[in-house]
């Protein structure tokens, strides 16, 4: 029921749903027509920009499930609702799988929207429907690690302008990777530093590799284990963030 | 002697930033009772409640509620009560029948049990055709009587109301009065009722404690509070306004001042109601004419101020309770 209560009061809010498809196409819309001369660099791995960027429309669509699932916690925080459901037998971890199933509901839509889009706009995946199929699980777990960061922050400062405010933080994160040149084309030492060590960058590359290259097992593996291990590790500082803020006895 | 509904021995809560917000409070409800817990805002009151309900452990002290202990038979203590505390605490985009879905769901009601206990609890509270609207769009009163129906989804035995009134219309809130008084009358249900407002404690209450600074300074039935001042007040107002500096120290020999109308004098009569004849002869005296002249009964705030030296009535709002539970 948790979970059904989160699936609808997302889908509800049209301005939780419509910016988070909205933006990264119209991202993608920009940086594919702006950056298509990219692709003539030597060892860029294809010769479509569009083909490229579409990895970052579900890293981006992630991202505004951080918010998403931020500010439905914090609300349920500031209205009381979360001392509603401490008041119930439910148990600690019913109530954060239930908060999840939003942040799922969400992802998946964006998901099959962005492989549709692409489909429409002539980007094939090179690993097939079987390929495309591994690119939705993937952006679902990198839409979980990401939510399960805006549920910590709002379990933690139990406020939505708090998780507003690290909005930012996650673009950041997005911008200092591979997300417009393959990390050995980034010619800026420090910059190239900084997106090998920065997880996102291998969650690009794994949905990347699926589009462009077919089944590149390394790229796959790497991005799974980035989106799963930032996934976990962020659901372990929810759930404790979660035991802290429901205090009851 | 039957075991307490409600029983709480030097309950202590401390806050990292900040005075007791509970400074050891002594409570015995017994069971079918209402208990009115009177006080300004800041006085202690939710604090209170979040202890007695488990949603805050106590800094020391005990508290049992239902026969089973605060801090080690929590899930006991949650099963035996509902709470509607002082926000509403709704979802906005769920209906109202989806709410009754998700709590009878939450307690483990399932099918045909929990359509109908759904049904009943909405038509109780008078809430059946706007069950499939979004609680959004709910006026205040339509929020605080869902807010009551999920507080009594699964028939609890105690019933914590945490100033359930605040911010409604007077309608509104007599509806909500009869409800709460129908469910203890008819259902035997112990309510536990925060409140700051006089009138609400007065007439809901079988006994009322008066918190002050997370203290009780008083404690008993209206009537027995209020005897216990035994003395009424008297409010004047003069036709002349000039003349209201005369009045006051006319009036002042008949009694202390008390808080009254800004146009005119107050004082509680020392000598009783009898003296209210000698009042009217030395305003008469003093040729003071006089516009308005009532003889009131003591008053819950009466009460309230001559335990505290404040009145309960127009008290500028203190420093809320605060919001986080950081243990000391």
């Amino acid at each position: 029921m948790l979970a059904r209560r989160s699936v609808v009061r997302t889908l509800r809010q049209p301005m939780m749903v419509v910016p988070s498809l909205l933006f990264p196409l119209i991202f993608l819309s920009i940086n594919s027509s702006g950056l298509d001369s990219a692709t003539r660099l030597p060892g860029f791995p294809t010769d479509s920009y569009f083909d490229f960027a579409l990895a970052i429309s579900f890293v981006q669509g992630a991202l505004f499930s951080a918010n998403s699932a931020g500010t439905n916690v914090a609300s349920d925080i500031e209205s009381g609702f979360l001392n509603r459901l401490s008041l119930t037998p439910l148990r600690r971890v019913a109530l954060m799988m239930g908060q999840l199933a939003g942040i799922l509901a969400l992802g998946l839509i964006q998901a099959v929207t962005f492989l549709v889009v692409g489909a429409v706009f002539g980007s094939g995946i090179e690993a097939g429907v079987a390929g495309a199929l591994v690119i939705v699980a993937m952006s679902l777990t990198i839409s979980l690690a990401f939510g399960c960061i805006g549920a910590f922050v709002a379990l933690r400062s139990g406020s939505g302008e708090a998780v507003q405010g690290v909005f930012p933080l996650f673009f950041a994160a997005l911008f200092l990777s591979s997300l417009s040149l393959p990390r050995d084309l980034i010619e800026t030492d420090w910059f190239r530093t900084v997106a090998t060590y920065n997880p996102v960058s291998y969650m690009l590359e794994g949905i990347r590799s699926l589009v462009i290259t077919g089944w590149d097992g390394e790229a796959i593996a790497l991005g799974f284990a980035c989106a799963g291990g930032v996934a976990l590790i962020a659901l372990t500082a929810a759930s404790s963030a979660l035991r802290t803020r429901m205090v009851r006895t | 002697m039957t075991e307490p509904a409600i029983r709480a021995t030097d309950l202590v809560r401390e806050f990292k930033k900040g005075p007791r917000a509970v400074d050891g409070i002594d409570l015995r409800v017994e069971p079918g009772e209402v208990y009115g817990f009177l006080g300004p805002n800041g006085a202690g009151k939710s604090t209170t409640v979040h202890m007695l309900t488990t949603l805050l452990p106590p800094t020391s002290g005990s508290a049992q509620v239902a026969g089973h202990d605060v801090l080690k038979e929590g899930a006991e203590v949650r099963a035996a009560i509902g709470a509607a505390l002082q926000e509403a605490a709704l979802d906005p985009f769920l209906t109202g029948r989806e709410h009754m879905k998700l709590q009878t769901a939450l307690h483990g009601m399932r099918g045909h049990e929990a359509r109908k206990r759904s049904d009943e609890l909405l038509a109780r509270v008078g809430l059946t055709q706007a069950a499939d609207r979004r609680v959004g769009g709910y006026s205040g009163g339509m929020k605080r009587r869902l807010d009551l129906a999920l507080a009594l989804v699964h028939r609890p035995r105690i019933l914590f109301l945490d100033e359930p009134t605040t911010g409604l219309d007077p309608q509104s809130r007599t509806a909500l009065w009869d409800e709460v008084g129908r469910l203890a009358a008819d259902r035997g249900v112990t309510v536990f009722l925060t409140t700051q407002y006089l009138e609400e404690a007065d007439v809901l209450a079988d006994r009322v404690g008066i918190i002050h600074r997370g203290r009780i300074v008083a404690e008993g039935t209206p009537e027995a509070l209020k005897a216990d001042i035994g003395r009424p007040s008297v409010e004047a107002i003069p036709a002349e306004r000039e003349d209201l500096p005369r009045m006051k120290d006319v009036l002042a020999r008949f009694g202390e001042s008390v808080t009254g109308s800004p146009k005119g004098a107050s004082v509680r009569l020392s000598g009783g109601d009898a003296q209210l004849a000698e009042v009217v002869r030395a305003l008469d005296a003093e040729d003071i004419r006089v516009e308005h002249l009532q003889l009131h009964a003591p008053t819950l705030d009466d009460v309230f101020l001559s335990k505290t030296g404040r009145s309960l009535e127009g008290q500028a709002e203190e420093p809320r309770e605060p919001a986080e539970a950081v243990v000391a």
